[in-house]
């Protein structure tokens, strides 16, 4: 029994080894291969900077959206019964089943200049394409189950007699959202919401495709990494791409350390 | 305040909860609703909360209909089977959140919580959260929750089912004092005729969706309106086709007697007080007679024993 577990053990972290430790290492050597000062002028190149504080307020943007969209479906598919229900649960899930490439051509055929909305949108002065709504949207779009998925489950199992009490209290149902089935929720919802925005800080395919990639205007930071590395310039690609894999682990200790602090008190 | 249900219907599906239910309940009464799982008895004492709606028929309470009134409005103490505690609230909070949702003030709350916290023993623990509550403590923090906003009745799922026997018989006790004190109409649900014997004032007898008899715990006993009350409360030997005999009605006859039925004695047990004899009569009819503990002593009452037992006249309900 012993040496199976043994094996299982190595078997997994060697798989982990092999496909995420080794690569990110290696990203994070080359980066700093030639000490700091070339990672630095890298980093702070403006098209850099520009690229980083954009993705920053997309993130900022499509995230809190998609929460809000998340926690909502979530209720609808748990606490709701209506026809059709199976239906929409599926569709939720299609962004995880689509390309993203193919999301970002979709969006382009319909707020493109030749799209659907293109001519009144563009008619009232608004640029969706080739410009940061576009760019928010093909976001929002790819990262959009995190939520769903994550909150609906610990809705099914939290069950309804804690809302029940609260209803034959006098609580509305506002108010029971907020004091009685949030609280219970969030763990579910703060998982959620750090992997929409790990997905939505590292979105590359959407995003490319309806932003046209204008250095220093529509480049993100995954856009950027790409531009870099195709014209050679190695040390600013891996230096981005450090900055990038630093956001996304700034997020997840973050959150750890928010629930951490909570959670223990409750041992729920 | 008085409760009262009228030809009340709920089907869920294909599957009847409830067929045209009809009980009073006076006020100030404490009542328990009887019956097998799937009698219907939970579904009922939601309706009359308002947690479900009905398919047809009235609830009233008070003077008032309050058929189409929500459940928030309704005014109503609900405690759920498994207690239904707020899990990231304290106690306190967890008491206070009816006067908190009424928008009371801070210091009536503090104070109304702590005389209730006092009402249900449970001073000294307002700062804990449910997770460090046994069940019995659980169960009397979902009671002072219901209790705080001075509900027009209190209804009770199940209370004592989730809970191991000895809190069970103390809880119970404590519920029949508590009621004495506060007198708000109460109902209850259980599926033990037990409890529901030891507790109640009056009770109503569920079976299938339907109510099979209501009455005082005596009433019920002595004088059961059908087979299914009759085996359903109080133990009982069933003789076949619609007759039934009570065990403690069956007389064992000291040997020298001469007269009576004559039965082998299969098993003794000795349960305390009472002994349970498992006989079997001369035709072959397996019965089972309920004695004290004194008259099996001078009986010398031993298995493998042939005696002769006095048979009183059985019950027979028509079909």
């Amino acid at each position: 029994m012993s040496f199976s577990k043994h094996g299982l053990r190595t078997l997994a972290l060697g798989y982990l080894a092999l496909l995420l430790v080794a690569p990110v290492a290696m990203i994070f050597y080359r980066t700093f291969e030639h000490g700091i000062a070339p990672v630095w002028d890298a980093v702070t190149a403006p098209n850099a900077v520009h690229a980083f504080w954009l993705s920053i307020e997309i993130v900022a943007i499509a995230v809190p959206l998609n929460t809000a969209f998340g926690v909502g479906m979530a209720l609808l598919l748990e606490r709701g019964s209506f026809r059709g229900k199976a239906l929409l649960s599926t569709l939720v899930d299609l962004p995880f089943a689509i390309s993203p490439v193919v999301v970002g051509l979709a969006l382009v055929l319909v707020y493109g200049k030749t799209g659907w909305f293109g001519d009144w949108l563009i008619g009232h002065g608004i640029q969706v394409i080739f410009s940061v709504p576009g760019m928010v949207l093909a976001t929002a779009v790819v990262s959009l189950p995190f939520v769903v998925r994550e909150t609906a489950p610990v809705l099914r199992e939290l069950g309804t007699d804690a809302e029940q009490a609260a209803a034959t209290l006098g609580a509305g149902a506002w108010l029971t959202f907020r004091r009685i089935t949030l609280p219970a929720i969030r763990w579910g919802v703060v998982y959620g919401v750090v992997l929409t925005t790990a997905r939505a800080l590292g979105e590359f395919g959407a995003v490319s495709v309806v932003s046209g990639r204008i250095e220093g205007q529509t480049q993100t930071l995954p856009l950027y990494v790409q531009g870099q590395f195709e014209n050679f310039n190695i040390t600013g690609a891996y230096a981005s791409a450090v900055v990038l894999a630093l956001l996304a682990l700034a997020t997840l200790v973050a959150m750890n350390l928010l629930t951490r602090r909570t959670r223990k008190r409750e041992a729920i | 305040m008085a409760i009262e249900v009228r030809n009340v219907s709920k089907h869920f599906g294909d599957f009847v909860a409830l067929d045209d239910v009809c009980i009073r309940v006076n006020d100030g009464a404490l009542t328990a609703l009887l019956g097998p799982s799937g009698s219907g008895k939970s579904t009922l004492l939601r309706i009359i909360a308002g947690l479900e709606t009905p398919d047809a028929g009235e609830v009233e309470i008070g003077d008032e209909i309050v058929t189409d009134t929500p459940a928030r409005t309704r005014d109503v103490g609900f405690v759920f089977q498994h207690y239904a505690p707020f899990k990231h609230m304290t106690v306190h909070d967890n008491v206070a959140f009816g006067l908190t949702v009424r928008k009371r003030p801070k210091a009536e709350i503090r104070e109304r919580v702590s005389e209730l916290l006092g009402l249900v023993r449970l001073e000294g623990l307002a700062e804990r959260y449910p997770s460090q509550l046994s069940g019995g403590q659980l169960q009397r923090m979902a009671l002072a929750r219901a209790l705080a906003v001075q509900p027009r009745v209190l209804l009770l799922d199940e209370p004592f089912g989730a809970l191991d026997a000895q809190v069970r018989a103390e809880l119970r006790e404590w519920l029949r004092r508590l009621h004495e004190e506060i007198h708000v109409t109460t109902i209850f649900v259980t599926h033990d005729q037990e409890e529901a014997m030891e507790v109640a004032e009056q009770i109503v007898v569920m079976n299938r969706g339907t109510i099979e008899q209501a009455g005082s715990p005596r009433e019920l006993y002595e004088s059961p309106r059908n087979e299914f009350v009759m085996s359903f409360i109080g133990p009982v030997n069933h003789l076949g086709e619609a007759t039934f005999l009570r065990p403690h009605d069956i007389q064992i006859l000291p040997s020298s007697a001469g007269e009576g039925t004559e039965a082998l004695i299969e098993r003794v047990v000795h349960l305390g007080f009472e002994v349970r004899v498992e006989l079997k009569l001369g035709d072959g009819r397996d019965i089972w007679a309920q004695v004290t503990r004194e008259s099996a002593q001078e009986l010398e009452l031993q298995e493998g024993q042939i005696l002769a037992v006095r048979l009183p006249e059985p019950r027979v309900f028509a079909a």
